[in-house]
C-alpha cells in the first residue's frame, strides 16, 4: 500500500480507512478545503476496485487540475485547454484496450471545451469524463464560468452574474443526458459524507459503462472553491448545499444498462 | 476503542473534518506543520465512523477500529 509506512497498526486494531495505491502519495497543491482531493480519491478508488489502473490513461485538462497527472499512479497525457475529450477520443480509438478518462473543470469542459465535449459524447466515444463544477475559473483567479450562479460575484461579474447580460448557469449533466451516445450522466456533490458516498457509486458507474462498451460516461461533481468564493472552507462546503444544489439538482439523468 | 491518525504534513487545516465529525472529537491542535497550516487532532471518544477521513480532501486521516474481543 502506498501509505504503509505511515501505519502503525497494533494487534488489536484494524484500519477502517486507508488510501489505495492508485492515488499517488504526493500531497496535492490544491487550496485548503478544495474538493479536488476528494474527487481524486473517488476516481482512484474506482480504478483500483475495477483493477484497471495498469491500462488506464488519464487525459488531464487545463485548470487547477492541470497537475492531476502528479496525483494518480496511471499513465497520463496533458491536453490543450478544453480539448481533453478530443485527445481522449484519439487515444481510445488508437488503443481500444485502454481505459481512458478525462478530468476537467467547468472552465475547461463547459466553456472553451464544450464543443469537443458534447461532440465526443454525441459520438458515443468509449471514454469517461469527470467534470468538476465549482462555478468559477479557479486557477486563473476566480473569473465567471458558464456554471456561475445568477447573482454570484466573481472577478468578471463584480455586481453578480446577471442573466440578461451573461446568461444563466449551464447544466451540463442534463445536456449530456439528451445525447444518444451517452451511457451514463449524473450529478453528485462532494459536500457531505452521504453525497460523497453517492458520488463514489456514480464515478464507478461512469467507468463501468466505458469498460462495458456502452458509450460515454459522464459524472458531474459539485465542488467548493473557498479561495475564489472568498469564503472559509467550512462555509464554502455548506454553500454547496444551500446555493448550488437548488440550481444543480443531484441525480442520475441517464444510465444505459448492458444487455 | 477507535482512534484516528492525522498525517500532520498532509493536513491543510481546512477543518472539514471538524465540521463533519458526528462525535465532535476533532479540534485544531495549535500546532503548525511545515507548510504553515494548523493541524487537527482528536480527543478521546472517536467511534471509528471514518466520516472525517471520507471528507478530508487531502487524505490526511487514517482510521483504526479495535477488533471486537481483542485485547490491546
Amino acid at each position: 500500500m502506498a501509505s504503509a509506512k505511515h501505519l502503525h497498526p497494533q494487534e488489536a486494531e484494524t484500519p477502517v480507512f486507508d488510501v489505495n495505491p492508485v492515488l499517488g502519495e504526493r500531497a496535492t497543491h490544491y487550496c485548503p478545503g478544495c474538493h479536488h482531493g476528494i474527487a481524486h480519491r473517488l476516481v482512484s478508488e474506482a480504478l483500483y476496485e475495477l483493477g484497471v489502473a495498469d491500462k488506464t490513461i488519464l487525459v488531464a485538462s487545463v485548470g487547477c487540475s492541470a497537475f492531476a497527472y502528479d496525483y494518480f499512479n496511471v499513465d497520463s497525457v496533458e491536453a490543450p485547454h478544453g480539448r481533453a475529450c478530443a485527445v481522449a477520443t484519439g487515444i481510445r480509438r488508437a488503443r481500444p484496450e485502454a481505459v481512458v478518462f478525462t478530468y476537467q473543470g467547468d472552465g475547461d469542459m463547459a466553456a472553451i471545451g464544450i464543443g469537443e465535449s458534447l461532440h465526443a459524447a454525441n459520438r458515443g466515444e468509449k471514454i469517461t469524463a469527470v467534470f468538476i463544477n465549482n462555478t468559477v475559473y479557479g486557477m486563473t483567479g476566480g473569473q465567471m464560468a458558464p456554471t456561475t450562479l445568477i447573482g454570484q460575484k466573481t472577478t468578471t461579474t463584480l455586481h453578480g452574474r446577471n442573466f440578461h447580460s451573461e446568461g444563466g448557469p449551464i447544466r451540463l449533466a442534463e445536456i449530456m443526458a439528451q445525447l444518444q451516445g451517452v451511457a451514463h450522466a449524473s450529478r453528485c456533490a462532494l459536500d457531505s459524507v452521504k453525497h460523497v458516498k453517492e458520488a463514489k457509486k456514480a464515478v464507478r458507474r461512469a467507468f463501468d459503462v466505458q469498460i462495458a462498451g456502452l458509450g460515454f460516461g459522464f459524472v458531474e461533481l459539485l465542488s467548493g472553491c473557498p479561495t475564489n468564493w472568498r469564503m472559509d472552507p467550512v462555509s464554502a462546503n455548506r454553500r454547496i448545499a444551500t446555493d448550488m444544489i437548488p440550481v444543480f439538482p443531484l441525480g442520475v439523468f441517464k444510465d444505459v444498462k448492458g444487455t | 476503542m477507535s482512534r484516528i491518525q492525522v498525517l500532520e504534513e498532509r493536513c491543510k487545516g481546512c477543518r472539514l473534518c471538524v465540521d463533519t465529525c458526528p462525535a465532535g472529537v476533532l479540534r485544531p491542535s495549535g500546532r503548525f506543520n511545515r507548510q504553515g497550516y494548523e493541524v487537527m487532532e482528536a480527543d478521546e471518544g472517536c467511534t471509528g465512523c471514518a466520516s472525517c477521513a471520507v471528507m478530508c480532501p487531502d487524505t490526511a486521516i487514517r482510521v483504526y477500529r479495535s477488533v471486537r474481543g481483542a485485547t490491546a
